[in-house]
């Protein structure tokens, strides 16, 4: 293997991976907090017959959460694509 | 089928053939003793029939996959397909916690019990970005094994495994619990009983097949604890809305049950987020929440029985796409339960409050005869049933109520047959990750590393009947509510696993020092508060002057755990010297889906 070349090739692919693991990380703390914790003011809106605030704590942000995975699962093994790392 | 699978090919081609034809053949079950009742059958022989038939059926697959194979005990020879990972993921995580009691959470609780229901998805967003994959690629057999190669040695392999085991035991004990509740009321035996005659079911299952035979039934128990819970909340959803689609409908429920509150006089609404026992706003409440949530969330990324699903998939790869699978087969259930919940509530609000006592049907005298956790008493001698006359245990609300909505009899029995097979399947999954744990961990790795393949088999199958006999023992004393003794378990496992598993793949720079000493402090720190609180209430208010820290309930103790662990495991690494360039290229290995492993330090 050509080490030299790799080691920057590496670095780039982590910088990468990392960066798609805050910016995830950051939406999982919108589901997981931010939304959540407004409940008491989205609660005076209503969405498809129920109050806001606990249609999101109930639905809403569990179907966050499942299109995080997903897109996690997709977007990095893309990303492994790109960098000639995933497995034979 | 045990030959076919080993033989490759046959049964990992037509998994989809006979995993459908599985569920086909339940479903015909479920409509053949639905006829039969319909012909006069008792209740009891369908309550039988029920639970005695798949118990039957979970053990004869583990028997089916019996193995001394030491790569298909521990890890299924890592050949589960990222789907049926992610189904057998589901039934090893959602237990009797989920099934049995949250719906029952959230009738009782209303908003501020939705906490379970975030706290219990949104971890795995956390598993999928930061573990599983590189855990994967480590590609070991347990937990403790990471940390014994990453922290370079038996130190912190030995302290992952203590904590392992805590939470393990008392996430098990809540599972033995309510694999009592449910085969008592169905077998109609003694509680005490009730335990060990469960505990049959766990122990044929996990103990001649380990993981292989543990993965194949769990994805079994998954297809039958999915239709349970979705049969009564769709008939419900019919019946009283023609739509049958709960997420949908229960709205209306919701706008039913305020008129209902309005008419009862009950302050605390259903809805309304962060309400106290006064129906006021209360920041208390607020703070809990959030706490609840972090430590759920935190200890999902932790507990070793779930991580360690993602060591039999074949891939990093395949990995990646288990945890999208598996959320999502989670996430069916937990967007249904406050769906079940609502329902609950107003079935209970038309059917019981306010009706004559005597005209209560038999399911009232059949749930109080479980451990007293339904109770009606009249006491006004008015003979009629007052809101606060009916108190109902939170164990038992999903139980019991297909019976208080006067659904068909065999949809209770479906229900029960979908809790057993939750509480079973997370039971199996549990006492697999401690057995391994003692016999792999601590037995292989520290006591006699020449032990043969076939002794560190039968080590590990006995380690598992003690700690199962062990957990049913302690469950029969009824030490807590199953969702408590649960959260409890999550809250131990966050403090102790989750900082030096998180930092050892994304921090190269975390030592071996710095990480042992942070997983002792970590959980020093939430045992203390949980215990102290839990048991030793007086002393705790003379040694702090308060209840609680900042009013913030035991269940959440690892929101104290948790900062405390990543504190010091940061400032003592810092400390100590940087770790070798060998287990720096050891972490980047396991960074990189291609190529080997290396040695580590």
């Amino acid at each position: 293997m050509a080490e030299k070349r790799d080691a920057a090739h590496m670095q780039r692919y982590w910088t990468k991976t990392s960066t798609l693991m805050w910016t995830i990380f950051a939406l999982w703390i919108v589901f997981s907090f931010v939304i959540p914790l407004f409940a008491v003011q989205l609660n005076t809106f209503r969405f498809l017959g129920f109050p806001l605030g606990f249609y999101m704590a109930a639905q809403g942000c569990l179907v966050g959460f499942v299109v995080l995975c997903v897109w996690n699962a997709i977007a990095q093994n893309k990303i492994d694509e790109e960098f000639g790392v995933q497995e034979d | 089928m045990a030959d076919s699978k080993s033989a490759g090919g046959g049964f990992y081609g037509n998994l989809g053939k006979i995993y459908g034809g599985y569920a086909g053949g339940f479903i015909v079950f479920t409509l053949i003793l639905a006829v039969l009742e319909q012909m006069g059958v008792p209740n009891k022989i369908i309550g039988y029939a029920f639970v005695v038939l798949t118990i039957g059926v979970y053990a004869y697959i583990g028997i089916l996959s019996r193995t001394m194979d030491l790569s298909e005990y521990y890890v299924a020879g890592r050949k589960v397909p990222a789907l049926y990972n992610g189904m057998a993921t589901g039934a090893d995580w959602m237990s009797a916690a989920s099934f049995i009691s949250m719906a029952g959470g959230i009738y009782l609780g209303g908003f501020n019990a939705l906490g379970y229901v975030l706290g219990w998805t949104g971890g795995y967003v956390l598993v999928a970005i930061l573990l599983a994959p590189y855990l994967r690629k480590f590609g070991q057999f347990t937990v403790p094994d990471f940390l014994g190669t990453r922290y370079e040695g038996n130190g912190a392999r030995l302290c992952g495994v203590v904590v392992l085991f805590c939470a393990s035991f008392t996430y098990i004990v809540a599972q033995c619990f309510g694999i009592g509740i449910i085969t008592s009321r169905f077998l109609g035996i003694p509680f005490e009983v009730a335990i060990f005659v469960g505990l049959l079911g766990i122990l044929v299952c996990s103990m001649l097949g380990g993981m292989r035979a543990v993965t194949w039934t769990q994805v079994a128990q998954y297809i039958i604890l999915i239709i349970a819970y979705l049969v009564p909340v769709v008939w419900l959803s019919t019946k009283l809305y023609g739509i049958p689609i709960p997420e949908l409908t229960y709205g209306r429920a919701l706008d039913q049950i305020a008129q209902f509150e309005e008419k009862l006089g009950i302050v605390k609404h259903f809805t309304d987020a962060f309400t106290d026992a006064k129906g006021q706003f209360s920041w208390t409440e607020f703070n809990n929440f959030w706490a609840l949530v972090l430590c759920l969330m935190i200890g999902t990324a932790s507990l070793p029985h779930v991580l360690m699903r993602y060591f039999t998939t074949p891939s990093v790869r395949e990995a990646r796409t288990s945890v999208a699978w598996s959320i999502f087969f989670i996430f069916l259930l937990y967007f249904t339960a406050p769906a079940y919940a609502s329902f609950a509530k107003l079935e209970v609000y038309q059917n019981v409050i306010g009706h004559p006592i005597a005209s209560l049907p038999a399911w009232v005298q059949n749930w109080s005869q479980v451990g007293g956790l339904l109770t009606i008493k009249d006491a006004n001698g008015d003979g009629i049933v007052q809101l606060s006359e009916f108190v109902i245990n939170q164990d038992i609300v999903v139980l019991s109520m297909p019976e208080i909505a006067g659904l068909p009899f065999v949809v209770s029995g479906l229900v029960a047959a979908g809790g057993l097979a939750a509480a079973l399947s997370t039971a199996d999954g549990l006492l697999l990750a401690i057995a391994n744990a003692l016999s792999h961990d601590v037995y292989y790795k520290m006591v006699d590393p020449k032990a043969s393949a076939g002794r560190r088999l039968i080590v590990a199958r006995t380690l598992l009947i003690v700690v199962a006999l062990i957990a049913a023992a302690v469950a029969s004393t009824r030490p807590s509510g199953i969702i408590q003794m649960v959260a409890w378990a999550f809250s131990l496992a966050a403090a102790g696993l989750f900082a030096p598993l998180v930092l050892g793949i994304w921090w190269k720079r975390t030592t071996k020092i710095g990480a042992i000493t942070g997983m002792i402090s970590g959980f020093a720190v939430c045992l203390f508060y949980l215990v102290m609180t839990r048991y030793a209430p007086d002393t705790f208010k003379e040694m702090f002057g308060t209840n609680l820290w900042f009013g913030i309930r035991n269940i959440s103790s690892a929101l104290f755990g948790l900062p405390v662990a990543f504190v010091v495991t940061y400032v003592v690494s810092l400390m100590t010297p940087e770790p070798s360039q060998e287990m720096q290229d050891f972490v980047d290995s396991i960074r990189t889906p291609k190529g080997l492993v290396t040695a580590g330090g």
